[in-house]
């Protein structure tokens, strides 16, 4: 009987059975074969709950070798609670070799952000997203962002743009910042943060996207374009960290944390910790590039030769 | 007037609610004072309906609560879809395709570029979660306009026009009297300068006075644009002022057509004239 087979053993290799393994890889095929759309899966149970980082696991288990290198990050961090715990799990049930350091690592998964390092092509990178759909704060109703993708009918999460900017005089969007795949799909990228958003654009690596608690899969393949939403004058802009630099390392080009201290003060801190560790260890791995990053990084080295220029004034 | 020049031409519209047989048509309408069909209590909506609108006319639909007029405009608005019938709109693939067979892109192309629909409750028309700038703003998006700057321009050249107070545009139409809510919705509704608009009802609900400005303001928006209109409504006050010819519907049936005035004048119908006699 199936069900003594199944049985019998505690637990299939990488813990869920060969068949739902199947119809994630088939499923995650569409994905990519059509960048940005969702394909709705069967998000099987897992011993987490749905919405815990289930989605990025599912596509993990799926896709992952006894060869694989498997890294996992939390918010930049390999040593936070939901990484640590997801590391072992994916350990125990497939014995891969696990690891921090990003270059060495076949499979990423991730919550919320992208690794500072640039990635390659032989790597992959999970993210666990919490919710796929991009619309659904414009529109409640699932039958209709399904038809207004469908239709590509993006009016009104242009209008909500048109409008934060009418409220705020900006575009306010922190995590998560709407992107347009392949000229076609709006999509969530997860909540990322700005400054991660133009990595995804034509990237070497393959980025692969699970919720499982809205059971959705989608995929930015390798060489894709991915573009913010932006108006002809109000311009997409990354996180700008202006004068902040990382007060352990000196580090001014990475996406930071801000840290709040008990007498009031602040200071910043790389928030990407493998990033952080190859810095302090002066190997400073090679980082994406884009033209955000470039102008932040002329900008940074104008301030530079200002100010040295000021310091030979006064000698 | 030459009868090939139309701008829209509508052929045996006909929208049934229910379940029909052969013979529900035949044995509803006004003749049977009923548009319910006897055996299978389908509803009738529009049973055959046919007109043509020419370039800059406006059209009057004249009928009591139920006689079908808003289902007409809202089918060629593509809010319902209608069970049977065509339309065509010469501005559209030179008049030759039937709208309603169009894909949905190609419909809210239509929507969007050659239609404009003013409802009678603003609520339908306009999203009071945005500002009655972002309303309008939908409108050019969709149409694809990208630019902030020039999309509150335009927007605030029709709230000028409209005589909504500009000072108010990033304010949501919550927040505004109905008059100002329904002047926002023809705003929007001729934002992208429809050929064709579409006007359900609109001064149902307003105070007298208020009904007045809103009825000067499409008159002279009509004079300075030139747009092709049909008109709802079921007041013959509104349809004297605003409409150069009627039709006057009853039970889903057009059971009279032809100049305004010569209607108000000389209605032919017990229905038209019953309904001429009740003007207070």
């Amino acid at each position: 009987m199936i069900e003594e087979k199944k049985f019998n053993r505690q637990y299939n290799y990488a813990f869920i059975d060969e068949s739902t393994k199947k119809e994630i890889r088939r499923k995650l095929l569409k994905a990519i074969c059509i960048p940005g759309y969702q394909v709705p899966y069967s998000s099987p149970e897992m011993p987490i709950a749905r919405g815990w980082g289930t989605g990025g696991l599912h596509i993990t288990l799926a896709i992952i070798g006894k060869k694989d290198v498997f890294k996992i990050i939390d918010q930049g961090s390999d040593a936070s609670v939901n990484a640590c715990n997801l590391r072992d799990f994916v350990q125990d049930t497939t014995a891969c070799e696990v690891t921090f350091e990003t270059r060495q690592a076949s499979i990423i998964q991730t919550r919320h952000r992208i690794t500072e390092e640039k990635l390659q092509k032989h790597q992959i990178m999970v993210f666990q997203v919490p919710q796929p759909e991009p619309l659904r704060g414009v529109e409640r109703y699932e039958r209709k962002t399904r038809q207004m993708h469908a239709e590509a009918d993006y009016a009104k999460m242009w209008v909500s743009l048109y409008e934060s900017y009418v409220r705020f005089g900006d575009i306010m969007r922190g995590a998560g910042y709407p992107v347009k795949v392949n000229g076609r799909y709006v999509m969530s990228p997860s909540p990322i943060p700005r400054w991660d958003i133009p990595n995804l654009n034509q990237a070497e690596c393959l980025y692969l996207f699970g919720a499982g608690r809205e059971k959705r899969l989608y995929a930015v393949p390798p060489h894709t374009d991915v573009a913010p939403l932006e108006f002809e004058d109000v311009k997409f802009k990354i996180e700008s960290f202006t004068d902040a630099s990382c007060n352990l390392s000196g580090e001014k080009m990475a996406f930071m944390d801000e840290l709040y201290h008990s007498d009031g003060s602040s200071s910043h801190v790389v928030n990407d910790s493998d990033f952080l560790d190859k810095v302090l260890e002066k190997s400073r791995p090679g980082q994406w590039s884009n033209k955000y990053l470039i102008a932040k990084l002329e900008q940074l080295e104008k301030e530079f030769s200002t100010k040295k220029s000021k310091g030979n004034g006064q000698h | 007037m030459d009868n090939t020049n139309w701008l829209l031409k509508v052929e045996g519209l006909t929208k049934i609610y229910g379940e029909p047989d052969a013979n529900t048509l035949n044995r509803t309408g006004s003749l049977f004072n009923s548009n319910q069909c006897p055996e299978t209590g389908a509803i009738v909506a529009c049973n055959n309906i046919n007109f043509s609108l020419y370039p800059g006319e406006v059209l009057g639909i004249v009928g009591e609560s139920g006689s079908g007029k808003s289902t007409i405009v809202k089918m060629l608005y593509f809010d319902f879809e209608p069970t049977s019938g065509s339309a065509c709109l010469s501005v559209f693939k030179d008049g030759e395709r039937n709208i309603f067979e169009e894909t949905n892109q190609k419909k809210r192309f239509l929507r969007n570029h050659k239609m404009g629909m003013v409802y009678q409750n603003p609520r339908d028309g306009l999203n009071f979660r945005f500002t009655s700038g972002g309303n309008i703003a939908e409108k050019l998006l969709m149409a694809g306009n990208f630019n902030v700057g020039s999309i509150r321009e335009r927007a605030s050249s029709l709230l000028a026009s409209t005589e909504v107070s500009i000072a108010r545009m990033d304010e949501t139409p919550a927040a505004f009297s109905g008059g100002m809510q329904q002047r926002v919705q023809i705003s929007k509704a001729i934002a992208n300068n429809p050929p064709l608009l579409f006007l359900d009802e609109v001064t149902t609900g307003l105070d007298v006075s208020v009904q007045a400005k809103v009825l000067d303001m499409i008159r002279k928006l009509q004079q300075e644009l030139g747009i092709a209109m049909i008109v709802v409504s079921h007041d013959l006050s509104v349809i004297r002022m605003l409409t150069d010819r009627t039709l006057v519907m009853k039970d889903g049936h057009i059971v009279e057509q032809g100049l305004t005035d010569q209607i108000l004048q000389d209605p032919q119908n017990t229905y038209t004239q019953l309904l001429v006699s009740s003007l207070l």
